[in-house]
């Protein structure tokens, strides 16, 4: 075979990204799923190849009820950041008439994102305790007469933190989808008689659905990779994935993390699959 | 039709803060005729036609359709429709389900729906596409869908906002033949907005040429035509040559100009161009004031006598050809 000009130029240009993800993408997950079938005693982990790891998963009860329990955090994320993202997008794509304005919201939106997720998370600790700002505030107004337990270290707060998180991943790409869509299809509606429900639901949620898909794929990929946050925010009460896959590494069990690791990139690219069968997000990449 | 179905633009005004996009203008639409807003683009033509749809609100004066006041109501409830400039289909829908969308907002069920925006569809020659997506048409077919969507409402008039621009040169004229049959077929007032002035001379019955904010001239087409009122009606219009002369502007059309020898003529000049057109032959010559003027002649007296660049020639006209412009 000759190479021509066009080729070499062709395969140079695309060596720099295929080189990184080769080495920061490729070979990771490469490494996971060959340790994931690796054996481990007490007190040492051998190369192998058996499914030791994955039999022990699979039959154990836990895997089960972690797997269950990951799934309900990230849907139950994701309905609470598709309501209040799709608001926030809806706004500022069509109430706010002026560019500066708008950029100038979107900008407001961002501004929790300049501290660290960890000190976000935290600052929630002192407001949702015991004796915390929320319990006082409503002890004083006299609608409870007992401080609220249920505020921290509960479910409550782990998808409180999620959705404090996580919403902007929501706004942004509808906000986004919004953006594209011409005003003149919203006029049209009207003249065809649609009331602002019906433009809502037959014109604006239609044409956001790639938006929200590419939302929905940001929020359930971060919340269902989560460990932090749950550890947090339920004061190590409740489990998810990431949080029995931290264990495992605490307890130098890498065949074992890398195997629950290897099925839980199964459960979201299957999640993901399935959902980009009902919505063709290509033409907004 | 009877004039029950009149519409009426009455001190109609529109402003943007300080600006004035439109500036109390008066127009009565009579019922049935195909009316074209003309004028450069600034003038105010889409705002009228938008207020009239009612996607814009009016800051002062009235619409009026069968002599009832439709200035404030939602743009359905108005008895018009829109056709918008770039057809504005719903990207997700199918043709059939475009066309079917105000009777679904009505909740007329689906069976019943699709079979009256079948109709529709069949009026204009779509049927074998109702069930691609817009994305799936050509430019005129797109238009042809939004124009079943917009009549399936049944609209009393029917607003086109430059519909033909987003076309090629070739189906323009097509789809204003089309266009123009579709009206004679209906019966129902067009008002159409246009910048280009042979699409409304070959659609309108009548005209209203807007010039900054305010009717300039309207009337029957041929009227506006014949005999232009402004210099700037008788430049939009085309065709014409707007002189200075010493008893003030004229304005001539190029095909009643006549060659003759220098003496004696209205008009001394010296030839500049010479541009054969085929049928005709169009001759541009300076005149006296450093103003250019084009005489339109027929082929076979251009060359029955013909003439060179640089030759001095006489341009004349007979008596009533020159109207007196204002201004």
């Amino acid at each position: 075979m000759v190479l021509r000009k066009n080729d070499v130029t062709g395969w140079a240009l695309a060596t720099p990204l295929s080189a990184v993800l080769a080495v920061f993408l490729v070979a990771p997950i490469v490494m996971i799923v060959v340790v994931s079938f690796w054996g481990a005693t007490e007190w040492s982990i051998y190369p192998a190849f058996q499914f030791d790891n994955y039999a022990f998963l699979l039959s154990s009860d836990v895997t089960y009820r972690v797997f269950l329990n990951t799934l309900k955090y990230a849907f139950v994320t994701w309905v609470f950041t598709l309501l209040i993202g799709f608001t926030v997008a809806y706004y500022l794509a069509f109430h706010i008439r002026s560019l500066t304005w708008q950029i100038a919201l979107f900008l407001l939106c961002t501004i929790p994102f300049l501290t660290s997720n960890i000190i976000r998370m935290i600052s929630w600790i002192p407001f949702l305790g015991r004796n915390g700002i929320a319990n006082s505030t409503l002890i004083s107004m006299g609608v409870i007469d007992e401080p609220v337990e249920w505020l921290l270290f509960s479910d409550f707060s782990v998808i409180l933190a999620f959705v404090h998180l996580y919403t902007l991943f929501m706004v942004v790409p509808i906000f986004n989808t919004m953006m594209r869509i011409d005003t003149s299809l919203i006029e049209a509606a009207a003249d065809a008689g649609a009331s602002g429900w019906q433009t809502l639901w037959h014109v604006i949620v239609p044409l956001t659905k790639p938006g929200i898909m590419i939302g929905t794929i940001f929020v359930v990929a971060l919340v269902m990779g989560d460990f932090i946050t749950v550890r947090f925010m339920s004061g190590s009460q409740s489990a998810n994935v990431g949080r029995m896959i931290q264990n495992d590494i605490g307890l130098l069990q890498y065949p074992s993390a890398s195997a629950t690791a290897v099925i839980l990139l199964i459960t979201v690219l299957l999640l993901i699959g399935t959902l980009l069968r009902f919505v063709d997000i290509r033409k907004e990449l | 039709m009877s004039q029950k179905l009149d519409l009426e633009l009455i001190n109609l005004t529109k402003r943007y803060g300080e600006t004035v996009a439109v500036d109390e203008i008066n127009y009565h639409f009579s019922s049935g005729t195909y009316a074209c807003l003309l004028g450069p683009s600034g003038c105010g033509k889409s705002s009228t036609l938008r207020m009239i749809a009612g996607h814009e609100s009016i800051s002062d004066g009235a619409i009026t359709l069968a002599g009832r006041d439709i200035s404030h109501l939602p743009p359905a409830r108005r008895g018009t429709a829109m056709m918008f400039q770039n057809y504005a289909l719903f990207p997700h829908l199918s043709i059939l389900d475009n066309v079917a969308f105000s009777l679904k907002m009505q909740g007329i069920e689906t069976a019943a729906r699709h079979a009256q925006a079948g109709e529709m569809l069949e009026l204009v020659d779509m049927s074998a596409l109702a069930d691609r997506l817009p994305a799936q048409l050509s430019g005129g077919q797109q238009q042809r869908a939004a124009l079943a969507r917009a009549l399936i409402t049944k609209p009393e008039v029917l607003l086109l906002d430059e519909p033909l621009s987003a076309l090629d040169p070739f189906l323009r004229i097509r789809m204003r033949a089309e266009l123009k049959k579709l009206q004679r077929e209906l019966g129902i007032t067009f008002v159409h907005v246009t910048h280009g002035q042979d699409e409304a001379l070959a659609l309108a019955d009548e005209i209203v040429v807007m010039n900054d904010a305010r009717i300039e001239q309207a009337g029957k087409t041929r009227a506006v035509f014949d005999a232009p009122k402004t210099a700037f009606v008788a430049r939009f219009l085309g065709s014409h040559n707007v002189v200075s002369m010493p008893e003030g502007m004229i304005a001539v059309r190029s095909d009643a100009l006549e060659i003759k020898p220098p003496e004696g003529a209205r008009l001394p000049g010296t030839i500049t161009n010479i541009e054969y057109q085929g049928t005709h032959v169009a001759l541009t010559a300076t005149v006296p004031g450093a103003q250019e003027v084009t005489a339109l002649l027929s082929d076979k007296d251009f060359c029955g006598n013909p003439k060179n660049v640089g030759e001095a020639i006489g341009l004349d006209w007979e008596a009533g050809a020159a109207q007196a412009l204002a201004g």
